[in-house]
Parts: C-alpha cells; sequence; structure tokens
C-alpha cells in the first residue's frame, strides 16, 4: 500500500504530473551553454538542477604546465566580460608570491583600469538582465557606453575583451598622453547615462512587478551559501574585499558600499546602479591623486618564486575572484586552484527558484550575474 | 506622371463599372458581385502583403533608431529592399517538418493563422464608398468572430510541433488570447451603444454624424480596448506566447522557412485589423473633419483620401504598438492573466454599466422620471431625434458624454478597481502557491518518515 502511494505522481491543484522541462544548454537566456533541468508544475518551479561543464577547458591543469607569465592570459577568458579583474588577481597572487613591491602609479592605473572593467561587466549585466525581462532597448544603451570602455581598453592594452592587461610586478606601458582625459570624458557621460537606464527601469511598474519579491535570498542563506559580490550585498550583507582587505591601492580611496535591504532581484539591481556610480567615483580619485614614476617593478625575466602557498582575492565584478598558487621552486606553479565567483554564486540559483514560474528562472539567472567560462574554467 | 497616375487611380472605379456594364446594362450582377470585389480583393492584399513586409521593416527601423542604432541599411537605399530579400529567403529555405511532429496538423496550423487574419480585412473601411470591400451589416461581429479562429491555428501549431517549447508556447497564448478577447468584446460595446450598428461604415458614419470621434466619449472604453488589442496580438509587453528569452520562440518554435513566414504575416495582419478595429470604433475612421467638402465635388478624390486618412490613423497606431514594444519590459505569465481578469475585464464591464446610465440620463423620455436634484443637470437637451435616430446634440450632448466619460467613468472605474484588487490580493495566487509547497512539503516528510520507520 505504502508504494502505491509513492510511485503516485505528486499531487498538484488539478492532479496534473508534472513536466520535466530542459532549459539549454542551447537557449536565448542561459547566458551561454548551462543547462538548467527544470521540474514544471504548469509553470511553477518545483525542483531545479544545474548540469554545467559544456565549456570546461581544464584551465586549472594547463597552469601547472605553463609559466607564470603563460598563464595570465589564460585569465583573461575565465570571466570574459570582466578580463582585466581577472589579471588583477592572478598578476597579485603571483607579486604575492614574489613578494614584489608594484610602483604606485601602477597600482593607481591597475585601480583605474579594473574599476573601468566593473563599470563594463554591469553594464553587460543591465543590458542581459533587461533583455531576459523584456526590455530590449537597455541592451544597446549599455553597449553604446561599455563601447566607450572598451575603445579606451583598446587604446591602453592593444585588445578589448580579453585584455591581457597587467603583467606580473605592474604595466607593461605607461599610460597613454590623453588616457586620462578620455576617462575624465567617460567620467563626465557616465552619470546621466545611468540616469538614463534608471529612467528606463527604476521605476517601471512592470520592471517592478518582475523583480520586486523575485528570488530573495535572506542575508543568512547568502552567507551560508558562500556567496560574494552583488548577490550577497544585496541581501545586506556589508561585505567588500576591497574595503575588507584592501589590496592594490584602494585603501587611499574614499567610497560607499552600496548594500540591498530584502535580497530581491530589485535590491541587487539598485546595489549593481549603486556600485557603477562608486565605481566612477573611484576612478575619478585614482586618476586626480595619479603619482608620476615607473609602472614596472624589477622583476626577473624567469620567475621563480620560493617555495610556497598564497591565497590572494580581489572584489571582481561578480563577486570574491580568488586563487590559490602553491610553487615548489621552479617556474611552473605546482597548482593552480581558482576561486570562481559566478559558480559558487550560481549555487543560489536552486534556493532562489523554487516556487518562481519558468520566467522568474529566466529573471534570476540573470540576477545572479554569471559567465560560463568561469563557472566551468 | 504622378497626375497620369492619380487619374488612373481615381477613374479606375468607375471604368471598370462603366466597362462592364455597357453591353449588359440590365445585369450588374458581374461588375456589382464578381469583377470590381475580384479587383478590390487583389489590390487590398496586395497591398497588406507588401505592407505587412514593409510593417517589419518599419519596426526595425523603429526599434533602431530608439535603440541608437541604423537598422537594415545594406540592401537597397536604407534598407528599402530588405523586406523582398527576406522574403526571398524564407521562401528558398528549406522546409523542416520534425519527425516526431503530427505532419498534416505540423501543415495546416499556419494556413489557419493566416488565413483567419487575413479574412478580416474583407470587412475594414479602408475608405468611404468603394473603399470598403464588404460592408456587412454585422461588421464588427465578424471580425471578432473570425480572428479568434485564430486561437486555433497557434493551438494547433504548439501541440503537432511535439516539442515542450511549442507546448508552453501554445498554452499561454490560447490562454492569453481567450482573456484578453473576452475584455476586448467588452470594451467595444460602449462605443456600439453610441453607433447603434455593428456595421463597420455604420460606425464610422454615426461617427461623422455625432461631429466626435467616439474616442472623446469612450476614453475608458478606448484603453481597454488598445490594451486588450496588445494582449490579443501577443505584443509587448504582453509578448509572452513568443517570450524569447523563456521559451526560445513560443509556439513556433519548431517552425521555419515559409512556414514561418506565414506566422509571422498573420502576426502582423492582425496587428493591422486590431489597429483598424480601433480606429474606426474610437478615431473616427476614414473621416476627418473637413473632408466632407469635397464628398459632393470630387467623390473619388474623397474616397481616395479618406483610404490615406484612414491608413495614417491606423500608421500611428502600429507605431505607438512599436514605441511600447521597444520602451517596456515583459509582464509574467500570471501578472498578464491578472492584468486581463482583475483590470479589463471588469473595467469593460463597468465602462458598459457606465456608459448606459449617462446614455439613459440624457435621454429625452427619462427627463420626466428624474428627481429634482437630478432634473437641474437635463435643463439642457442632451438628445436629438435625426431620422428617427437619437443622437447627442451638437454642444451640450458631446460636452455631456464628453465630461462624464472623461471626469466620472475613468477614475472612478479606476478607484473601484483598485480598491477591489487590492482586497482580493489576499486571495492571489502566490498565496496558494505557497500553500500548495507546504502541503507538498508536509507529505513528502510524512512519506520519507514511513519509510524510514519502515
Amino acid at each position: 500500500m505504502q508504494s502505491q502511494e509513492a510511485i503516485k505522481p505528486h499531487e498538484t491543484l488539478l492532479d496534473a504530473e508534472e513536466m520535466v522541462l530542459n532549459m539549454g544548454p542551447q537557449h536565448p537566456s542561459t547566458h551561454g551553454v548551462l543547462r538548467v533541468i527544470l521540474k514544471l508544475d504548469g509553470e511553477t518551479v518545483t525542483d531545479l538542477d544545474c548540469d554545467i561543464g559544456y565549456l570546461h577547458r581544464g584551465v586549472e591543469k594547463i597552469a601547472e604546465h605553463d609559466t607564470y607569465q603563460m598563464i595570465t592570459p589564460y585569465w583573461d577568458r575565465l570571466d570574459y566580460v570582466a578580463a582585466v579583474s581577472n589579471d588583477l588577481c592572478y598578476v597579485e597572487g603571483v607579486e604575492k608570491l614574489l613578494q614584489v613591491e608594484v610602483p604606485r602609479r601602477a597600482q593607481y592605473l591597475r585601480v583605474a583600469l579594473t574599476e573601468l572593467q566593473r563599470i563594463a561587466s554591469h553594464l553587460l549585466w543591465l543590458g542581459t538582465h533587461a533583455i531576459d525581462i523584456g526590455a530590449v532597448t537597455v541592451l544597446l544603451y549599455c553597449f553604446r557606453e561599455r563601447e566607450e570602455i572598451l575603445k579606451i581598453f583598446e587604446d591602453f592594452i592593444g585588445a578589448r575583451l580579453t585584455a591581457h592587461a597587467f603583467r606580473i610586478g605592474g604595466l607593461q606601458w605607461d599610460a597613454y598622453p590623453e588616457f586620462v582625459d578620455r576617462v575624465k570624458e567617460f567620467l563626465k557621460m557616465m552619470p546621466t547615462r545611468i540616469d538614463e537606464y534608471e529612467t528606463l527601469l527604476n521605476s517601471n511598474r512592470i520592471w517592478l512587478s518582475r523583480t520586486v519579491g523575485i528570488g530573495v535570498l535572506s542575508a543568512e542563506d547568502a552567507i551560508n551559501l558562500s556567496l560574494t559580490g552583488p548577490v550577497l550585498r544585496g541581501s545586506g550583507v556589508k561585505y567588500d574585499i576591497r574595503k575588507a582587505q584592501p589590496y592594490a591601492a584602494y585603501a587611499d580611496f574614499d567610497f560607499e558600499i552600496p548594500v540591498g535591504e530584502n535580497g530581491d532581484t530589485y535590491d541587487r539591481y539598485l546595489c549593481r546602479m549603486a556600485e557603477m556610480r562608486q565605481s566612477l567615483s573611484i576612478i575619478e580619485q585614482a586618476l586626480d591623486g595619479l603619482p608620476e614614476g615607473p609602472v614596472m617593478a624589477k622583476v626577473p625575466k624567469i620567475i621563480k618564486p620560493p617555495v610556497g602557498e598564497i591565497y590572494h582575492s580581489i572584489e571582481a565584478p561578480k563577486g570574491e575572484i580568488g586563487v590559490y598558487l602553491v610553487s615548489d621552486g621552479t617556474g611552473k606553479p605546482y597548482r593552480m586552484r581558482i576561486r570562481p565567483p559566478s559558480y559558487i554564486n550560481l549555487q543560489a540559483l536552486k534556493k532562489m527558484s523554487i516556487g518562481h514560474l519558468v520566467a522568474d528562472v529566466v529573471a534570476i539567472i540573470g540576477t545572479i550575474d554569471i559567465v560560463l567560462g568561469e563557472v566551468d574554467r | 506622371m504622378t497626375a497620369i497616375l492619380s487619374t488612373l487611380l481615381l477613374v479606375a472605379p468607375q471604368w471598370v463599372r462603366e466597362y462592364l456594364t455597357k453591353e449588359k446594362q440590365p445585369n450588374v450582377f458581374w461588375s456589382e458581385y464578381i469583377v470590381w470585389p475580384l479587383i478590390q480583393i487583389i489590390v487590398v492584399l496586395f497591398i497588406i502583403l507588401t505592407l505587412v513586409a514593409y510593417l517589419v521593416y518599419l519596426e526595425r527601423k523603429v526599434s533602431a533608431f530608439m535603440q541608437a542604432r541604423l537598422g537594415p541599411m545594406r540592401v537597397g537605399p536604407w534598407g528599402l529592399l530588405q523586406p523582398a530579400a527576406d522574403g526571398l529567403k524564407l521562401l528558398l529555405k528549406e522546409d523542416i517538418i520534425p519527425i516526431k511532429a503530427d505532419k498534416a496538423i505540423f501543415q495546416l496550423a499556419p494556413i489557419i493563422a493566416v488565413v483567419a487574419a487575413l479574412v478580416v480585412l474583407a470587412v475594414v473601411p479602408w475608405g468611404a464608398g468603394w473603399g470598403t470591400i464588404a460592408n456587412v451589416n454585422i461588421g464588427l461581429l465578424f471580425i471578432l468572430a473570425v480572428s479568434s479562429v485564430a486561437v486555433l491555428g497557434l493551438v494547433l501549431a504548439g501541440w503537432s510541433s511535439n516539442s515542450k517549447y511549442s507546448l508552453l508556447g501554445a498554452l499561454r497564448s490560447s490562454a492569453q488570447m481567450l482573456s484578453y478577447e473576452i475584455g476586448m468584446g467588452l470594451s467595444i460595446i460602449g462605443a456600439l451603444m453610441f453607433a447603434r450598428t455593428l456595421s463597420m461604415n455604420g460606425i464610422v458614419e454615426a461617427q461623422r454624424a455625432d461631429g466626435v470621434w467616439y474616442f472623446f466619449f469612450q476614453p475608458l472604453g478606448f484603453l481597454v480596448y488598445v490594451i486588450c488589442a496588445l494582449g490579443e496580438t501577443n505584443r509587448a509587453p504582453f509578448d509572452l506566447p513568443e517570450a524569447e528569452s523563456e521559451l526560445v520562440a513560443g509556439y513556433h518554435t519548431e517552425y521555419s522557412g515559409f512556414r514561418w513566414a506565414l506566422f509571422f504575416m498573420a502576426e502582423y495582419t492582425a496587428m493591422i485589423v486590431t489597429s483598424s478595429i480601433a480606429v474606426t470604433l474610437y478615431l473616427g475612421g476614414w473621416s476627418f473633419p473637413g473632408l466632407s467638402l469635397i464628398e459632393k465635388s470630387s467623390p473619388n478624390l474623397f474616397v481616395f483620401l479618406s483610404i490615406v486618412i484612414f491608413a495614417t490613423k491606423v500608421m500611428v497606431l502600429i507605431y505607438a504598438f512599436m514605441w511600447i514594444r521597444w520602451t517596456w519590459p515583459r509582464y509574467r505569465y500570471d501578472q498578464l492573466m491578472e492584468i486581463g481578469w482583475k483590470w479589463m475585464i471588469p473595467a469593460g464591464l463597468a465602462n458598459i454599466v457606465m456608459t448606459a446610465i449617462w446614455y439613459v440620463l440624457a435621454l429625452p423620455s427619462t427627463k420626466a422620471s428624474l428627481p429634482d436634484f437630478l432634473k437641474f443637470f437635463l435643463r439642457f437637451n442632451f438628445m436629438k431625434d435625426v431620422s428617427g435616430r437619437l443622437v447627442p446634440t451638437q454642444w451640450a450632448g458631446v460636452i455631456y458624454f464628453v465630461a462624464t466619460g472623461f471626469l466620472i467613468t475613468v477614475p472612478m472605474v479606476w478607484a473601484l478597481l483598485a480598491a477591489i484588487n487590492r482586497r482580493s490580493n489576499d486571495f492571489n495566487l502566490d498565496e496558494q502557491r505557497q500553500l500548495q509547497f507546504k502541503l507538498r512539503r508536509e507529505r513528502l516528510k510524512k512519506m520519507e518518515n514511513a519509510e524510514a520507520a519502515e
């Protein structure tokens, strides 16, 4: 008798059967090759599972066969919409291992570039998040501004997307003459553009009804899931590595950490918008106080760090990106482990989605802001 | 060149009639019922299908300009030949039918959708006189009846594709279109009370006789109609059936090539049709202040201008649809249903009741039986008898109906629905869902406990 009860599909309002729906890996709104297996009752999600690994390249293993300089470009391809931030994490990790002091000027320029990259990443997030919810035009506006940032990168670094911005010990080149002026121009334009996005979305009834109360995550849950970045701060936890363990030159700058209250999709949206404004102010401070001097420390051509291990992490646009490096004294790392923020934040998807509709799952994937290059590594 | 063209265009209908009736003077059957309608049908179909192709172009251009882009620019000057290139491409594409699909129904579905959309064009009053193909006396009813057949096409498409995304899309679209059709049907009744006819041309004539577009009498009706029309034609913010980010492409996920183009065509034709009804009912159709001056002197020019005016009004409305689509996010499925059932349908019903009250109060026969404090308002003559039908008097009546519509009906219904819907939030889907999950969790726990006990 017991078993018969168990075999019967879970009872629903109309005694209908549950349906299993495969969302992805080829799906317009899974932001890459994420496969989400949804169990649906009507359109309500009752269970959910993520299938990842479609983009696995084995970066951590590759690193064991490459010299320290050769590994940096692989970091560009982790979170490929925030390559500069990734570079900073790895490069600072190796510098920590080598115990190299990076010149002040290089540190300030690194901060400026990383914050520009944070804005670019948040712009891409905003555009894709909005397009998932149906507001198509925001994406194009975001790309318009992102293009300006990418142009600045192109002239400074030589590449737009996978930038390979930093070298171990500093920067390859000093800033080109017009760099400061161009960034200042961008800083002047950007606040009005952020206002423009907010006009489109902030008080839009449809936007509110699609984001308020969707994917609510309590502060406790967020901490227990070890989430970081805006997803954590949206739940009201004031944790930002830039303040908690200042790296590069962040200790010199004055900025706020925006936090949400309710931990829903709308709060995370507001958080990121506020973060963009904070980034603008950080860039301005970095450019105003830009010290003179060299941009490259004295680093040997062949890097052979002393035997030891370090963990270094920075606040990437998506959360805490960390590197754990073990050196055995040779020119290649014995082990390199990446702490990918997207991968860990993605674990919150199930908790956030159950009980919502299919349409909300799309919004929640958007709000977590994942990049599959980083999730699968 | 232009002169020749316009002469040809304006003289053509007369010429056809004269040519066909010259020899068989007594029998006008062929000219009146076969040849001339056939010409009209071919012309209308040709124009509409071209228009549909160019609406796609327009949509792309409008969206591009709103999004700081250029849109199609490569094929022809300013990309003007893009629709032709697209059409050709779609025709030449491989015709794919999924192996697991129900072949016959799969092939039938787009035909049903497009035919339902095209048949309606017969009774749309494109213009005065020969500008209309068929002046059916139940024109509006015909349009509503036939256009609701389109749902069948979508449902069949979703079902026969044998794909989950298609099925979900079809489920959504059928529920959505059926719900919004009710609101749409209710919203137009108010305007029909003033028009006293279901004939599309009759409604336009009634607005000419009353001297006012019914939008001014029926602001609430117009609002409800336009919102429902967006829902009915699956346009943003109600474009859930084809919500790209959720369901890939909804009911036509598995379609490609020309079958897909048929669905596309049906969608844009439906857009034209719903806009045409809105224009006919609320925005005076082909009429325009001052247009009747040339009605007697040059009838063909009059008809030609009326067609141009009608087309302009329709295009303005379609532009508004596009504007909405490229500005707003999309509603969620349950929110869409809530708007349909909790707002649009009650608002449509309330609009009927309110309109009826204002109408009855204005009737001359009501005057005698009214209490004293209401009689004050009825010192004016709001309605007058014109050849057997009551119409609002030129200024007192018009001002009375406009004022009651804008100042009383709209705010009152709004306030009423807001109050009711706030109360009804206690019973909304969300709580039901939560309760359902709670119950299920408890049941699962009980089962687990029982298993553990074993």
